[in-house]
């Protein structure tokens, strides 16, 4: 098994999240429903399918997350808009040029990320949003990569860390977004970002592995 | 639900077209975004240009209030949901006069983040940006934890004095500071009685028990500071008045803006009842009211409640309040 993609060619990998969160729509909206608005999947399936359409089909890795990120800065709005394309965009900052991705280049494009996006959000461990699932994911990633493991291993370890912070927030109080109005009530329930966040990353782990 | 739309949707889409046409005398679309509402007014002698933006559903807020003297440039969003960041920036561009743009908008979280990244881009561009956050509601957050309060009825006395100093020339850091004073002196709460429906849920967005109601509720239905035995007009205006008087604190010989608003399905007829109740009150309490405001001036759907509104005025305030406007929603003379 290769330690290191091709970024070029790459964009199947952007194509196959915009199919993942098409078909979590109404599992997101529904879990969205429990605590908010109950649009999340609808506002995500939006974005993603306008991205999906406007995707170079043969291009870049870097490139179609670059597009994905644009179009839910541009398009979506809300909060989800600017806190995925941020999300998104600075991970294709970070890949812009690599010609061979592998776990540092990726490892660091995830860590920025993370940083961005709380930065943006303002959200900090435990406060029951999708940070909850991207802190622990990266914290896995990097584990793995420190004790040598292969960026396969590393990617499945993302996964994983993602999925138990996805679920341990369903045993949090919200202290933001529009949840946090619940107070005590959104106890017992998953957040509807954090688990959205679960889809997009062990989407990513799963595609690249498989062009590993 | 029985409602008048087409599909559930596209109702913003669905709902500028008339809104645009039945005031083509006063606003415009943005050519270069369709949710970005600009004011026919801007771009006369050159001020600080005055942007504001947030979800629809809260109508006349927030493109009831472009127009002369007051906002420049509206950013449109979906029901209850933040415009885009790039719906802002474009406000931004057609807002700027080379005197530099102040955002006045309300204290939610995808707001925050949207206008942060707008006001980035702007400022690559060379536009000089500033903004100011609503947070007038009460009940939304305890008064150690301003940061936390959301914007409310209040942003309307905002935009106003923020689009009045602008008028009369002023700079973008007097703007700036004359729109922040406005709001540090503004206060509101609300009372639900009755949940809206956003139409392409289909369902309310919580409810209120028959016989009680929710003061503190927020303008999303955002759950209020305690829920009591329905009260008559008297009893509302009362606990209203006392909640807001007792946070800035309004007091004797204070001159005050009054303005009371219905949150959709109120009759007006209804709110006329309770400002009754609170002209009596502030008035025990030696309160003046310079100005008011009673109707539907920023609503949520056809959720049946109330909010009051009242700001302390000093000379430069009032000065504010009284500049004539010409908006959708808002003329004065």
């Amino acid at each position: 098994m290769a330690e290191t993609i091709r970024n070029e060619g790459s964009a199947g990998v952007a194509l196959a999240l915009c199919e993942a969160i098409h078909e979590s729509k109404d599992r997101l909206s529904e879990i969205d429903g429990a605590t908010g608005d109950g649009d999340h999947g609808v506002n995500m399936n939006k974005g993603f399918m306008l991205a999906k359409d406007r995707i170079d089909v043969g291009g870049s890795l870097s490139d179609a997350l670059e597009t994905i990120g644009d179009t839910l800065v541009d398009d979506i709005g809300g909060s989800m808009g600017p806190i995925y394309g941020t999300f998104f965009d600075t991970i294709a900052d970070d890949l812009d040029g690599v010609a061979e991705i592998g776990a540092p280049e990726f490892g660091e494009a995830l860590a920025d990320a993370a940083e961005a996006l709380m930065d943006l959000a303002g959200a900090k461990p435990g406060d029951k949003t999708l940070v909850d699932t991207i802190m622990p994911a990266r914290d896995a990633f990097n584990e793995a990569e420190a004790a040598g493991k292969g960026f396969a291993d590393c990617l499945s370890a993302m996964s994983e860390g993602a999925e138990r912070g996805w679920k341990s927030t369903e045993g949090m109080q919200a202290k933001l977004g529009r949840a946090a109005r619940l107070g005590e009530r959104s106890i017992g329930h998953l957040d509807a970002g954090a688990t959205s966040c679960y889809v997009i990353l062990s989407t990513l782990a799963k595609e690249i592995s498989a062009r590993l | 639900m029985q409602r008048i739309i087409n599909d559930p949707d596209q109702l913003v889409e669905d709902m500028l077209p008339g809104f645009l046409e039945a005031n083509k005398e006063i606003v415009h679309r943005s050519e270069a975004n369709p949710r970005t509402v600009v004011s026919n007014f801007c771009g006369g002698e050159p001020r600080v240009g005055i942007v504001t933006g947030g979800g629809s559903g809260h109508w006349p807020a927030f493109i009831g209030y472009c127009g002369q003297n007051m906002v420049d440039a509206v950013a449109v969003g979906e029901i209850f949901s933040s415009p885009t960041a790039k719906a802002f920036e474009q406000c931004v561009a057609e807002a700027d006069q080379g005197k530099g743009v102040a955002i006045l908008y309300g204290n939610y979280a995808g707001d925050n983040m949207n206008v942060k990244m707008a006001m980035r881009k702007a400022k690559k561009a060379g536009i000089e940006v500033e903004r100011v956050v609503a947070n007038d509601d009460v009940a939304s957050a305890s008064k150690d934890e301003p940061d936390k309060r959301r914007g409310v009825a209040g942003e309307v006395f905002m935009w106003k004095c923020g689009g009045a100093k602008a008028a009369m020339g002023g700079s973008l850091e007097e703007v700036i500071a004359c729109a922040q004073k406005a709001i540090d002196n503004t206060r509101s709460i609300g009372i639900g009685l009755a949940p809206c429906t956003i139409p392409s849920n289909g369902k309310p967005n919580f409810s209120i028990e028959p016989g009680t109601m929710e003061v503190g509720i927020g303008h999303h239905g955002e759950p209020g500071v305690r829920v009591e035995p329905l009260k008559d007009a008297r009893g509302m205006a009362d606990e209203m008045v006392e909640a807001v008087c007792a946070d800035v604190p309004f007091g004797e010989g204070d001159e005050v803006a009054l303005l009371i608003s219905g949150l959709g399905a109120t009759p007006v007829m209804e709110q006329y009842i309770l400002a009754a109740r609170v002209f009596d009150d502030l008035r025990d309490r030696g309160i003046s009211v310079y100005r008011s405001y009673v109707g539907n001036y920023f609503t949520s759907l056809e959720m049946n409640g109330i909010t009051l509104t009242l700001m302390r005025l000093d000379d430069e305030l009032k000065e504010c309040i009284d500049m004539p406007v010409r908006t959708p929603a808002l003329v004065q003379q």
